[in-house]
């Protein structure tokens, strides 16, 4: 192989500065939400529907109680639109009568005292008359008479290259599987919340913990009918998000300031509880894909034929774009002429799905991924001599249509992969240790798949992105944006990507807190787009600045911090401004057509194979992954260390995903095991180390060729972690979570089919 | 009821309702910020504090146990602490909104086992629930801290 493999160990040795947002998170200083000290301030709490849709016949506030010292905020009180601005405005910020799923805010509540609260929450009643017919299963709400929005779909995609007609006609190996994902919830440890509070100069400032200032601000603009100069809105330091806080703070951010315009200038502190936070707030959407794939005796794939369907719950929200990614990626990176995929954003009474890593993406490559293993079984091949046969090159046409560039390293990283798992050694020795009376069974399997960086097609475009540099007096440089921290290091990345285009220490290089009173709209921070996309802009924003600093201020070519800190004094001085803007340009080659899904979709893909090696207990059926191996080409790693934990960390709620977090849903629709007691993430005692494999070829969109690595680590480990149980059991698993009862009915199942 | 506690090393006397629950105590009445809330249940182990010796979930803790007792919250952590230093090191806190407890879980765990295994470390720390980093900086955080290995 051409670039040598850099493991783990390895790869810590090379240049990781310190995290800039460390030590105060270490020392346990850092002011999260519900940190913030405030005078004087008042909770809230939620009213809520209790049916899964239906009507308010009647809310009523118990006239015997003392409301005064209460602040009480129905739809009445919405001074602007009663509606969260998404994509469309059809969720209600309160619903005023007409509703779609439990968990719906109906009022608000708030009061010094949370106890008061308490007791004042049971003197509020409400009398709903209930949707005769709820729906929460996805073909049953593409099926049903009374429906929710017409035929149930918010958005239906097609994905349309070749002939698949003709092309199954000439399949000679062809299978057919239908497979099923189930939600997932983020569970970022720091629960959802908001504080609203008027300035003294009659500004609204919001703050709390969200992944995009400028949704929320859009959002508080239109409910509050307030002028933008008038609401603020400013992040804390945000305890993990995942997508998780991505639409939804705009939601509470809404409320809180809702109750802030009737408090009377007291301050209002609205947090969710863990179980509030597990019953309303977005998680991944449910999926059901039918997947028929056909291919020659060599094992070429003729055709690929997938209808993917994901619940969007009972509100568009951001369903039109997940589903769209979750198409996007649905082929996979691989070589095939005929292609159709349709996609479906079906709508039921669940409350609404939401933005969850990945991003529909894990959905449609578990069902492709799970579906190529039958393939390689149905041809007697091993399932990673089919990839090898079948993944894409440089030169071939990839499936939306676009010819695939230099830029492709999917065959690559696939022998890598292999290679550090020692995948040969390891597949035999599992069939001696299954072959012999062990108590359990081994199995190993894989996953090959590639993730686009960035927003889809045209959507940089759309967002127009912008930043800005300001260099101070002191020769301080502040990076203004309103990218967001969240944990995934971002904070650190973007000031490393600008010293080291501006040729300064870290130290002289900070990120402006993200306050929409003083940063410009760089766009969301989603869809692993921070690093690649605004970490670029903040490179050609540095460009500008040195190129203006050495005009205007006759900063030379090569400086020490001393000299330019000096050339800012100067120019500072005269009074010539330090700021410097860089806006998004889309590269040249970037033609999206979203109507038909052909062209580019991605600046970049990242390229991976991740194997997983599991053990399962023959009596109980519990699984346990022995080992796993993530390589990927992600172009260029910044920051080493930052995106070995970014793949450790979405390995592990992948692994989650596979085997142990499974949402249930009470007789309303809701979520019911709403306690981290009853719904399991992994914690140490189920994950050992993991091996990272990096490749880096730097031909990505981002700085020195990086690409955008959030989302990708989520993609691969359900998939393999399925191909290997299959392989273990010699069952066919079609759903995830494979928890025991699942493997067990599927057992029980196959032996019953064998006695016939 | 008045409870007299030790809390990082300074007497503290505290004036609220047996029932009331450590955490509580602990970011409100006196401030200390670095034990957060992640589930208010014991499962996350955000809350962790030491008392005498011993990791526990604060948020399941009533004061009226406490007369008497030491604690230790991530404010309380000596500074030369050598988890500090290598949580930094290795990049271990993300989100950063575990760390607290972790640091004091680990911290629990070093003082029994100066050299754990990392079966030792996997099971010290599984009271503990990281939704970021997946584990691994951590686990590499701890070893650094026991075998005193500066990193890379
Ligand atoms: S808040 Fe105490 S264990 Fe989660
Ligand atoms: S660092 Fe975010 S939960 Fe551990």
């Amino acid at each position: 192989m051409a670039k040598l493999l850099e493991v783990a160990s390895e790869m810590e040795k090379k240049n990781s500065p310190k995290r800039v947002d460390g030590l105060s998170k270490i020392y346990g200083k850092a002011l999260y939400v519900d940190d913030i000290p405030l005078n004087g301030v008042l909770h809230a709490s939620t009213i809520r529907s209790s049916c899964a849709g239906g009507v308010v016949e009647e809310l009523t506030f118990d006239p015997t109680f003392d409301w005064t010292p209460f602040v009480v905020v129905t739809a009445q009180d919405i001074p602007g639109l009663n509606a969260i601005k998404m994509l469309e405005n059809d969720q209600p910020v309160l619903v005023d009568r007409v509703f779609r799923h439990a968990g719906e805010p109906l009022a608000l509540l708030a009061h010094s005292d949370r106890g008061m609260l308490e007791t004042a929450l049971c003197h509020v009643h409400v009398r709903e008359t209930p949707l005769a017919h709820p729906v929460f299963e996805i073909d049953e709400a593409l099926h049903a008479e009374g429906t929710i929005i017409p035929d149930n779909v918010y958005t239906d995609y097609l994905l349309n290259k070749g002939d698949v007609e003709q092309a199954q006609k000439n399949a000679e190996c062809f299978i057919e599987e239908r497979l099923m994902t189930s939600s997932q919830e983020q569970l970022y440890i720091e629960p959802q919340g908001m504080i609203a509070v008027f300035q003294e100069d009659g500004v609204l400032r919001i703050e709390g913990s969200m992944q995009c200032p400028y949704y929320v601000l859009d959002a508080l603009e239109q409910c509050t009918g307030l002028d933008k100069d008038k609401l603020r809105v400013v992040q804390s330091t945000t305890g993990g998000a995942f997508g998780g806080k991505e639409d939804y703070p705009s939601m509470i951010a809404c409320h809180a300031a809702l109750l802030a315009l009737k408090a009377g200038g007291l301050p209002v502190k609205l947090i969710y509880e863990r179980g509030e936070d597990l019953r309303v707030t977005p998680k991944r959407h449910p999926s059901r894909s039918l997947v028929r794939l056909g291919a020659n005796r060599e094992g070429e794939l003729q055709f690929i034929d997938m209808d993917f369907a994901i619940d969007g719950g009972a509100y568009r929200t951001l369903s039109p774009v997940v589903l769209s990614r979750g198409v996007i990626h649905a082929p996979g990176p691989y070589r095939c002429a005929n292609i159709r995929v349709r996609g479906r954003a079906v709508a039921t009474n669940h409350p609404p799905f939401g933005a969850f890593r990945g991003f529909g993406a894990p959905q449609s490559i578990f069902a492709l991924e799970v579906a190529m293993d039958r393939l390689a079984a149905k041809l007697n091949m091993d399932p990673a001599e089919l990839r090898r046969k079948n993944l894409l090159h440089r030169g071939d046409v990839s499936p939306t249509g676009d010819l695939v560039g230099e830029d492709c390293f999917a065959q690559e990283i696939l022998e890598a992969a292999l290679i550090a798992s020692h995948y040969e050694e390891r597949r035999d020795a599992f069939r001696h240790w299954n072959a012999a009376q062990h108590n359990t069974l081994r199995g190993i399997g894989l996953a090959t798949f590639a993730h686009g960086a960035g927003f889809t097609g045209n959507g940089e475009l759309y967002l127009a992105s912008r930043v800005f540099l300001q260099a101070h007096a002191d020769g301080q440089v502040e990076i203004l944006c309103s990218n967001t921290e969240m944990g995934q290091g971002a904070a650190t990345t973007l000031v490393q990507i600008a010293a080291d285009a501006l040729q300064l220490p870290m130290e002289q290089v900070h990120l402006a807190q993200t306050d929409t009173a003083r940063v410009p709209n760089s766009g969301p921070t989603v869809a692993s787009r921070t690093c690649m996309v605004v970490g670029d802009l903040i490179e050609k924003a540095a460009q500008c600045l040195l190129q203006k600093l050495r005009a205007e201020g006759g900063l030379s070519q090569t400086f020490t911090s001393a000299e330019f800190s000096a050339v800012c004094f100067r120019m500072q001085e005269s009074g010539k401004d330090l700021l410097v803007t860089a806006s998004y340009q889309p590269p040249v080659d970037m033609l999206w057509d979203e109507k038909s899904f052909t062209g580019r979709a991605y600046s970049s893909y990242a390229w991976a194979a991740y194997i997983a090696e599991v053990e399962v207990d023959k009596l109980t059926l519990e699984t346990r992954v022995l080992n796993f191996t993530a390589a990927q080409e992600i172009g260029h790693a910044v920051h080493p260390q930052i995106v070995q934990g970014q793949i450790e960390g979405g390995v592990v709620q992948g692994i989650g995903y596979a085997l142990y977090e499974n949402v249930l849903w009470n007789q309303f629709g809701v979520m019911a095991n709403d306690r981290l007691t009853n719904y399991i993430i992994p914690t140490t005692a189920d994950i050992g180390p993991l091996q990272v494999v990096l490749m880096e070829k730097g031909l990505g969109a981002g700085p020195k060729g990086a690409k955008g690595v959030g989302e990708l680590p989520m993609d691969g480990p359900a998939p393999a972690i399925v191909n290997a149980i299959q392989q273990a059991l010699k069952i066919d698993v079609a759903q995830i979570p494979a928890m025991p009862e699942l493997l067990l009915d599927l057992s029980r199942a196959q032996r019953g089919s064998q006695c016939q | 009821m008045s409870v007299k506690m030790q809390i990082n090393g300074q007497e503290v006397q505290v004036q609220a309702p047996p029932a009331s629950r450590l955490l509580d105590v602990l970011r409100g009445e006196l401030g200390l910020k670095g034990a957060k809330e992640g589930c208010g249940e014991g499962e996350c182990g955000a809350c962790a504090v030491l008392v005498n010796g011993q990791v526990v979930n604060s948020c399941l803790i009533p004061l009226g146990q406490m007369d008497g007792a030491k604690i230790v919250t991530i404010e309380g952590v000596p500074g030369d602490s050598p988890l500090l230093q290598s949580f930094h090191d290795c990049a271990a806190a993300q989100c950063g909104i575990c760390t607290p407890g972790m640091i004091l879980a680990a911290t629990a765990l070093l003082a029994e086992h100066p050299q754990p295994t990392m079966d030792e470390i996997r099971w010290g720390l599984s009271g503990n629930l990281c939704r970021c980093t997946g584990y691994g900086r951590i686990y590499e955080a701890v070893t650094q801290a026991s075998t005193g290995d500066a990193h890379g």
